[in-house]
């Protein structure tokens, strides 16, 4: 076992340690977070071997990088001290010797930037490393790293004077940097009920979403889930009532989704998307499907749809109708009518469908919002053969979203069950609308 | 709409789940044009996860709607290790490739075998939505 410093962003507190575990699980690897600290982004973690920690970092969006660790000290004296008494030392300097190398600093907290002079003043209390090697700027064998930690004095103003140090090599950096590939801003194909690309591949990770599988988002709308898990690699299959989402309308946009698809190169990934009804599924059930990740309809920018008539006395006899010796319904321009649906209904169906179509251990994954200002407490949507397995919130100023994640575990586990007509009372969308004053 | 998915749909109206007509759909091979994408990589992995999952008379079924009456009357059985698969193995590995989701129906039409419902695939995007009196 080796020591690894974990460094996470001090974000998204909800949704860290779930990311962090499920892909531990995902890759198998037993880590200890006895020591995690919600009001920490470092993390020092045993793991077997330099593959594991880069296992576990890499596609982590909340993780920033994974080094082996050296040393920590609240000041340089007791850092040096500390490198030099840990226990493989020697042997960790002399494997380093003849390797190309460079140092990096890191801060966390405060606002204080270390001048050049005071860098290089910095590198030099680390002689006794004795590195021989190069020192190569651009692609060196080894990076070193010093993370400072600051502290504020006053809300404005923080120390100059460093009172933390953790200093180790680089193994490994996280996928992080693909929040701004995947930018809204710069993607091709997007609408108003797209999804941030932070949350939707934070949300690809807790929902275990692997190479080589099929992920289904049943709410596909223009596709954000669909990418972000294309991104992970696996195979991806959405629908949504609404042709026009995926489609794209034509109007002020000639982008439709499997541009998306092309302008991230991952379209060999893309598998379909179709014009579909969730509650009157065309996907064959004996079809398994390893990962369902979506963002549910919750009647605030659109509104909660399924096939039928409202009135269905207006509708009587319409399949009679004729044109042009073709009966209506069976024309290629076709527009079927739809009613509305709700949304606990539509959750009920979700995770029956769920339960039904994943694999065991396979997750569900979907957003659901809530007021805050209710005073009642938020009844979670259960299913007797999916285990609930996260609920991360993510709070805004007058509502919050959570992501829900559930595990299929059989029909064995005969968990807790919840029903839509025990939950809410209230219509998010009416709250949504009168701005939370009832 | 990739030829693998052909082998996902079934018919939409719950009342045909209790017949065994509702898939695959009937493709209508006059009214389907087919697109070969070159563009889509050869992905083995991918492949041999879902061999498992494919239903291949249905494979044959609609391959033969749409014209191609060549395939092998049963499932390729192959190793499910990357590792252990042999030339021969790859070569049907890359024709399955070419087969489910290289080729797609861009444009076409299909139907329940149970209920005679008619479905459209208009720029690639299959429609599966029903009129009130079938939903
Ligand atoms: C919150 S949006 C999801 C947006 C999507 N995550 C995106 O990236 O754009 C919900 C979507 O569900 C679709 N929808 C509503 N009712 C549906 C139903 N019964 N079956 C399938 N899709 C439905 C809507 O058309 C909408 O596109
Ligand atoms: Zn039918």
């Amino acid at each position: 076992m080796t020591k690894y410093l974990l460094y996470m962003v001090q974000m998204h507190l909800n949704f860290r340690r779930a990311e962090l575990e499920s892909l531990a699980d995902l890759f198998n690897i037993k880590i200890n977070l006895d020591s995690y600290n919600e009001h920490s982004p470092f993390l020092i973690v045993d793991l077997d071997n330099e593959e594991q920690a880069k296992q576990l970092i890499q596609r982590s969006i909340l993780c920033k990088a994974i080094y082996e660790y050296w040393g920590y000290g609240q000041n340089y004296p007791t850092l040096h001290q500390n490198i030099q008494n840990e226990p493989n030392f020697v042997q960790r300097r002399d494997s380093n010797k003849f390797k190309s190398f460079k140092f990096d600093f890191e801060s966390f907290g405060g606002n204080h930037k270390k001048s050049l002079p005071e860098k290089i003043d910095t590198i030099n209390q680390f002689k006794y490393l004795d590195f021989q090697g190069e020192i190569k700027l651009k692609d060196p064998q080894e990076i070193f790293t010093i993370i400072e930690t600051y502290s504020m004095i006053d809300p404005q103003t923080s120390s100059n004077q460093t009172d933390g140090i953790y200093f180790g090599r680089l193994i490994q950096r996280s996928d992080r940097s693909s929040m701004d590939l995947y930018d809204l801003k710069k993607r091709p194909y997007k609408g108003t009920t797209s999804f941030e690309s932070e949350l939707s591949l934070i949300s690809c990770n807790i929902a275990q979403v692997k190479p080589g599988t099929i992920m289904y988002d049943p709410f596909a709308g223009t596709g954000s889930f669909l990418v972000a898990g294309a991104h992970f690699d696996a195979f991806v299959l959405g629908t949504d009532i609404d042709g026009r989402m995926i489609r794209g309308t034509g109007k002020g946009s000639e982008h439709n989704m499997v541009d998306n698809f092309r302008y991230y190169k991952t379209e060999s990934h893309f598998l379909d998307v179709m014009t579909m009804d969730f509650t009157h599924n065309s996907l064959r059930s004996n079809l398994p499907i390893d990962t369902i990740l979506c963002d549910p309809p919750y009647g605030i920018r659109e509104s909660i749809k399924v096939l039928g008539a409202k009135d269905p006395e207006r509708f009587e006899g319409k399949e009679n109708v004729v044109i042009d010796g073709e009966k209506a319904y069976l024309r290629k321009d076709y527009i079927p009518t739809k009613k509305p649906y709700s949304l606990d209904s539509l959750l009920d169906d979700l995770l029956k469908f769920a339960s039904e179509r994943l694999p065991i251990g396979g997750r569900l994954a979907f957003w659901m919002p809530t007021a805050n200002d209710e005073n009642v407490e938020t009844i979670i949507p259960l299913h007797k053969n999916l285990e609930l397995k996260y609920n991360c919130v993510q709070e805004f100023n007058k509502w919050s979203r959570r992501l829900l994640v559930y595990i299929n575990r059989g029909d064995k586990y005969n968990g807790p069950e919840n029903h839509g007509i025990k939950r809410s009372q209230t219509n998010f969308r009416d709250r949504y609308f009168t701005h939370f004053t009832k | 709409m990739k030829f693998l998915t052909t082998n996902f749909l079934k018919c939409s109206v719950k009342a045909c789940d209790i017949s065994n007509l509702n898939f695959p759909l009937e493709y209508d091979g006059s009214k389907c044009k087919l697109v070969q994408n070159e563009d889509i990589e050869f992905q083995p992995e991918f492949l041999l996860n879902i061999l498992d999952r494919i239903d291949w008379p249905a494979i044959l079924q609609v391959a033969a709607d749409l014209g191609n009456t060549s395939l092998p009357s049963q499932k390729p059985e192959l190793h499910t290790n990357m590792d252990e698969l042999n030339e021969e193995e790859l070569v049907i590995l890359r024709d399955l490739h070419t087969l489910l989701l290289q080729t797609s129906i861009t444009e076409g039409e299909m139907r329940c075998r149970n209920c005679g419902h008619v479905y459209y695939i208009k720029n690639s995007i299959p429609n599966l939505l029903l009129p009130p009196h079938l939903a």
